[in-house]
């Protein structure tokens, strides 16, 4: 058995794996765990991975969670070219620094975004509190204006002339809110450019490819909603009361 | 001007960094941040790092945020032993989980109970609610149980056999709520076992002079009406 990798790709640390392996022709068997039906919770899937959360990466025995793990791990096994995690050591850095800031300031609040203006009120039928949806928009553009200022600044991408994995994981992240049709790109062109050239790099097809689901969501019916699942997500809107 | 790192070990990620620079006898001046007089939002402080938080490194004109950045790039510049970050594909993946998992999970906790349960109150003297807190103390809990049956499981340290910087980042989190009162080891003997081994690995002395400021906190005078003014806004997302 080869690499398999556990994805749904509705999740955004799913997107980067995915573009990742299939950008470098990294062959492996893509092992659909369907998080809208709570796979995630079933007892096959603890197995592979008892945080109970996607993406996994199972290699032989070897069984390792975490996307930014998972990137690197890819890099490292297929050494693929050096510009996606490039090996000076200052431009190495900023790129830990993005991967490290990244998981509260951009993914979380993503995230976030998607709960709030889609899944929460699709699910439940209940809007989120507006000042809770303002204080978390606002979260939002503040982070994305300390991406643009301290993280991409004027450079075509984070490291300078070439795509990394900073703007691989960055990019994913900032596409969560679009399945909730909230496009985080519309207030600034350097942004939307940035945007645009990622998209190039990886090549619009696999980009798009990795996006569909996410897209569709809107198209969602949700009566299929797992009822454990959908539980879960009434407790949650009970924390943004 | 030689390394330079803006720390306040009052906090966790600050004070992993400094026990990783002393314990591999890495050269570098201290530049204090007062936290809790807000230094962290200060204009001079923002040129060495924009997103306003400790630590912060400078080498030369290079500078470099978030801790498990600078941990890195420590190791690899002055080229510590394997150990702290193997070299070793999976054994180096097991780090990365690690470092990637703790930011939202265990670091999320660990500040939010030793602020709801002691800062809050004795600094600045409010009160949370009480069913914030059990929530807050059982998703600890609940971290503590993963970070044992995870990660540990029936290791020495957190990536296997040996100390890595995964340890560094765990311990020091851990400490912020033991500095709260909080008795996580006591009734947890494999993480005591662990916190004993990595202590020793570290050393003793340079465990406990990394530790004395967060230990002393519960000490701390109530703040002044303006400190209480100025922290307030960043403080207040941690009282949830």
């Amino acid at each position: 058995m080869g690499l398999e990798l556990y994805l749904d790709l509705l999740s955004a640390s799913c997107r980067a794996v995915y573009i990742f392996a299939k950008k470098n022709s990294i062959p492996f068997d893509f092992q659909f765990v369907d998080l809208l039906k709570g796979h995630h919770h079933s007892k096959e899937y603890i197995e592979i991975n008892p945080l109970k959360k996607l993406p996994s990466l199972k290699d032989g025995r070897f069984i390792l969670s975490e996307s930014v793990a998972i990137l690197f791990y890819l890099c490292r096994k297929y050494s693929t070219p050096s510009h996606w995690y490039p090996p000076d050591l200052h431009t190495r850095a900023r790129v830990d620094e993005f991967m490290a800031w990244q998981h509260t300031a951009i993914q979380l609040p993503m995230s976030r975004i998607l709960w709030i203006k889609m899944l929460i009120p699709r699910i439940t039928g209940e809007e989120v509190p507006a000042e809770k949806t303002e204080q978390m928009l606002t979260e939002v553009r503040t982070n994305m204006q300390l991406f643009e200022e301290k993280f991409l600044q004027d450079k075509m991408f984070i490291t300078g002339d070439h795509i990394s994995l900073a703007d691989l994981v960055a990019l994913v992240e900032m596409m969560q809110p679009m399945g909730g049709n909230y496009n985080v790109f519309l207030n600034s062109s350097r942004l939307a450019e940035w945007r645009m050239r990622v998209e190039l790099a990886i090549g619009s097809g696999l980009f798009w490819e990795a996006h569909d689901r996410l897209m569709k969501l809107a198209e969602w019916d949700c009566s299929t909603l797992d009822p454990m699942v959908k539980e879960k997500i009434c407790e949650l809107l009970q924390k943004f009361r | 001007m030689g390394l330079e790192l803006y720390l306040d070990l009052l906090s966790q990620p600050c004070r992993a960094v400094y026990i990783f620079a002393k314990r591999n006898g890495i050269p570098f001046e201290l530049r204090p941040v007062e936290l809790l007089k807000g230094q962290h939002h200060s204009d001079a402080f923002a040129q060495v790092n924009p997103l306003k938080k400790v630590p912060a490194l400078k080498d030369g004109d290079f500078t470099l945020a978030e801790s498990v950045a600078i941990l890195l790039y420590l190791s690899r510049k002055y080229e510590v032993p394997d150990h702290w970050y193997p070299q070793d594909l999976q054994a180096r993946a097991r780090v990365d989980e690690y470092l990637a998992w703790q930011h939202t999970t265990l670091r999320s906790s660990c500040t939010r109970a030793m602020w709801q349960k002691m800062m809050s109150p004795v600094f600045l003297g409010e009160q949370v609610p009480a069913e914030t807190l059990v929530s807050t103390l059982a998703e600890l809990d609940r971290c503590l149980q993963l970070l044992e049956d995870k990660f540990l499981k029936d290791q020495d340290f957190l990536a296997g056999p040996h100390i890595s910087v995964a340890d560094l980042v765990a311990i020091t989190e851990l400490m912020h709520p033991v500095s709260a009162g909080c008795q996580i080891f006591k009734s947890r003997p494999k993480l005591a076992a662990w916190r004993q081994r990595v202590e020793a690995e570290v050393g003793k002395d340079l465990f406990q002079e990394a530790h004395a400021v967060v230990l002393k906190a519960k000490d701390l005078p109530p703040a002044d009406t303006s400190i209480k003014e100025k922290l307030k806004p960043s403080v207040q997302v941690l009282l949830r």
